[in-house]
């Protein structure tokens, strides 16, 4: 009954008949046209032509000036790799891990243990992972000089190495989580138990009975986000920043060097850049593609072979491991930052500082408060809007009675699929030619482009698998939609709706680039001054900034945690 | 007794289901043509699947765009088979309670009470009586999540009765419920209706449920595996 219902939905919605604006059409106007005016915006000064600065006549001298940069090949092929890389580590590690160990309770634990990392902003958790590895971090700390005989740091190129492997492990770490989430909400609409079990019964492998059963169906579903973390990691640039190599940095962090110029010709120089990183990423694509078919040819080999492979226990517990790996490399990270940001003197190879002291925090203090207020409201408000516009959305299209998955809003990830760097600088360009000073309202509509995405991702979910017969109840009640929507059903997803907002507010927290890019330098938020620190090298003050950038989205999660338990102390079934 | 919940609707009228035909796709599900008087209780039987709930959800005003539907729906001579279902006036029963859990037991029948009646206090002591008629006095503040099964069920049938609807709409409202229960509640909700002179249909795959009921019993879906 179901299937039919679902079928003769889906020819009733071939019917022609009066249309609404279509979800679609609306992501289409707010995502879509930024986006492709923002590459425009980097293509046409590539070669040349932008009258705002004087550049009237196309010309390929821009791209040959480009070419003509020292090592700037080298700079494109370092990202490429390391996207390339990052991407099939954190896609082995989830996938590894997820069909190791789907329905376990170790699956349950260290869900728990890695879902907070999410939160966590890639500057934070890139500024944690340099605390813990440099050659005097935290383990070279542990370890000398008993271990290594080390009484002053080794003079090694870590974090920074020029095979940019820390920027990989950086990045690895935060993506890991991203993926793993994904994972999970795809994860309920495949029967894993019962494939688990008919596998089993075969004689498989957990991992092999998971990549056999079920594999291509999760990877179809996780397929967009896996090309988002591809796109992410191939154009990185705080992370990169703070990671990356530095003689010669990534191309992405080359072309963000360039755009902060003022210089006009620095500008065409950048936008030729942003361009050659579209190209980067169109191949980084190309190849993933190719991947993605050697993957589905031995995936059909190793099903047509009828190996078992039963024996994959070394395999599941270097997943497990590195899954936890992650989280215990964030967490202690973040542990160090908050010792450095109150260590007085801290002498290597001293594994803790000799005494804590306020010193750091009450001198950076009065330098913070601006952009503390700059980063919490441009959260607040571009959480705010981008919930707002979701609940429309999902109202809208939900009053018209359709079966929208969150696969239907595939526009959702346009911003996440084209790098950062080449269209929020079009943008920028853009922005300059038409004449608007950079300032707050431009930067917040930058954020809100990139916060709806996920506002509205988190928030599809539980709005699509609330009980309909609620509000069937209140419409025979005589309550008109919009009460209905205000009394039931909002009320009903309060503590949905605040965690979306806790969504929102962190990605715009984390958001680097566009801040800085939107901005021009005249807004500063605690993570354009978090970054910009990376250079310095004061780990004192790092520590006060990266912590704060860490502890801002965790204290919008506690608020969402808190406010239904608060709120609704009186209703029990409204406080889990 | 029954003044409370009785009252607010004073004239009801027959509920008439005129060659109400739903189809999906190529099948035809259900063909009902009948007359509801006030206070009577028509029973559709069939077994799960057979699709019988969709004749609930084209009567309440809810049914999916999925199925095709023919004939009339009318509440005495007033057509209401293009209404929308919130002026509808239907009241619907469903096998949950679905007391809102955002709301005290009191929010929940209050909530239900049309616009017409004004001011929080009247309201309020409308609640407050309609939870008093089924032993539920006092119980106006209480949070919906700590009562038991059957005084949800309780506080579900006031919710719908104070509501003023012009029929009601029961679908498999008692199978949840454990035996004794059971009984119970069928008595009650059948005993309301008929007091307050509701036309009522009621849609069940339990033959005990259209025993009690004591109605016409329309018995559909007697077919071939879905």
């Amino acid at each position: 009954m179901a299937q039919a219902i679902k079928r003769a939905r889906r020819e009733a919605s071939r019917k022609p008949g009066k249309r609404r604006l279509s979800a679609n059409a609306f992501l289409v106007l707010i995502l879509g046209l930024p986006v492709f005016a923002g590459v425009a915006g980097v293509i046409l000064p590539a070669f040349g032509y932008l009258p705002a600065l004087g550049g009237l006549h196309l010309k390929l001298a821009h791209l040959t000036e480009l070419a003509q940069q020292p090592h700037i090949l080298r700079s494109a092929l370092t990202g490429f790799f390391a996207g390339l890389i990052t991407t099939f580590a954190a896609l082995a590690i989830v996938g590894g891990f997820v069909a190791g160990f789907a329905g376990t309770s170790v699956f349950t634990r260290i869900q728990h243990l890695v879902s907070p990392l999410l939160a966590v902003p890639h500057a934070a958790a890139a500024f944690a992972l340099a605390f813990l590895v440099a050659p005097s971090g935290f383990l070279m700390r542990l370890i000398s000089p008993e271990l290594t005989g080390f009484t002053r740091p080794p003079d090694w190129l870590v974090p920074n190495d020029p095979y940019a492997l820390s920027m990989i492990a950086g990045l690895v770490t935060k993506e890991v989580p991203f993926l793993f989430l994904v994972t999970l909400a795809a994860l309920p609409q495949l029967a894993v138990s019962r494939a688990g079990q008919l596998t089993a019964a075969l004689g498989y492998g957990r991992i092999s009975g998971f990549a056999v059963s079920l594999w291509p169906a999760l990877y179809r579903q996780i397929r967009l986000p896996v090309f988002a973390v591809l796109v992410y990691s191939v154009s990185v640039v705080d992370v990169a920043m703070i990671l990356g190599p530095q003689l010669p940095p990534t191309l992405p962090v080359r072309i963000a060097q360039w755009a902060a110029y003022h210089d006009p010709d620095q500008r065409f120089l950048a936008s030729a850049g942003a361009l050659l990183q579209l190209a980067v990423v169109l191949a980084a694509m190309a190849v993933w593609i190719a991947l993605e078919r050697l993957g589905k040819i031995a995936l059909a080999r190793l099903t047509h072979s009828g190996r078992r492979l039963a024996r994959d226990g070394a395999v599941r517990v270097a997943s497990a491991l590195a899954m936890t790996a992650c989280a215990a490399v964030i967490f202690v990270g973040l542990g160090l930052l908050a010792i450095w940001s109150v260590a007085g003197l801290w002498p290597f190879p001293d594994a803790l500082p000799g005494q804590l002291t306020p010193e750091t925090w009450l001198r950076t203090l009065p330098r913070l408060w601006a952009p503390l207020g700059t980063t919490i409201a441009l959260a607040l408000s571009a959480a705010s809007l981008a919930l707002l516009s979701t609940i429309l959305l999902l109202y809208r299209n939900g009053t018209a009675g359709g079966d929208r998955t969150p696969g239907h809003y595939r526009l959702l990830y346009l911003p996440l699929l084209v790098p950062e760097i080449s269209f929020v600088f079009g943008l920028q360009i853009l922005i300059v030619s038409a004449g608007f000073t950079p300032a707050f309202p431009s930067v917040f509509a930058i954020h809100f482009l990139f916060v709806l995405p996920y506002v509205l991702l988190s928030l599809s979910a539980p709005w699509r698998e609330l009980d309909p017969r609620f509000e069937t109840i209140a419409a025979g009640f005589g309550k008109s939609a919009l009460e209905i929507l205000l009394t039931v059903r909002l009320p009903l997803l309060f503590r949905a709706c605040l965690t979306a907002l806790a969504v929102g507010f962190s990605v715009s927290v984390s958001l680097y680039l566009p801040t800085l890019l939107i901005g021009g330098g005249r807004l500063t938020t605690i993570t354009t001054e978090a970054v910009a620190l990376a250079s310095g090298g004061d780990r004192r003050v790092i520590g006060v900034y990266a912590l704060l950038q860490a502890f801002l989205p965790f204290l919008a999660f506690l608020v969402a945690s808190l406010g239904p338990q608060l709120l609704f102390r009186n209703r029990r079934a409204m406080r889990t | 007794m029954q003044e409370i919940t009785g009252s607010i609707s004073t004239k009801t009228r027959p509920l008439t289901l005129s060659d109400v035909t739903i189809r999906l796709g190529s099948r035809t599900l259900l063909a009902v043509s009948a007359k509801v008087m006030p206070g009577e209780v028509l029973t559709i039987m069939g077994p799960s699947g057979s699709g019988k709930s969709t004749l609930l959800a084209f009567a309440g005003g809810f049914l999916d765009r999925a199925f095709e539907v023919s004939g009339r729906l009318l509440i005495g001579t007033k057509d209401l088979t293009d209404t929308p279902a919130n002026q509808r006036h239907a009241g619907i029963l469903f096998q949950d309670p679905l007391l809102f859990p955002h709301l005290s037991v009191g929010g929940n029948v209050a909530f239900a009470i049309p616009p017409a009646v004004k001011g929080g206090k009247a309201r309020r002591a409308l609640a407050e009586a309609a939870l008093k008629e089924v032993g539920l006095g006092g119980f106006f503040d209480r949070d919906p999540d700590t009562l038991s099964g059957g005084q949800k069920a309780r506080v579900a049938l006031q919710r719908v009765l104070v509501s003023a609807p012009e029929f009601l709409l029961l679908d498999e409202p008692f199978s949840k419920l454990d035996a004794p229960l059971r009984r119970q509640m069928r008595e009650l909700v059948f005993s309301k209706a008929k007091a307050a002179g509701l036309p009522t249909i009621l849609v069940t795959h339990d033959g005990a449920d259209a025993q009690a009921a004591g109605g016409r019993v329309i018995e559909i879906g007697i077919e071939e595996k879905a």
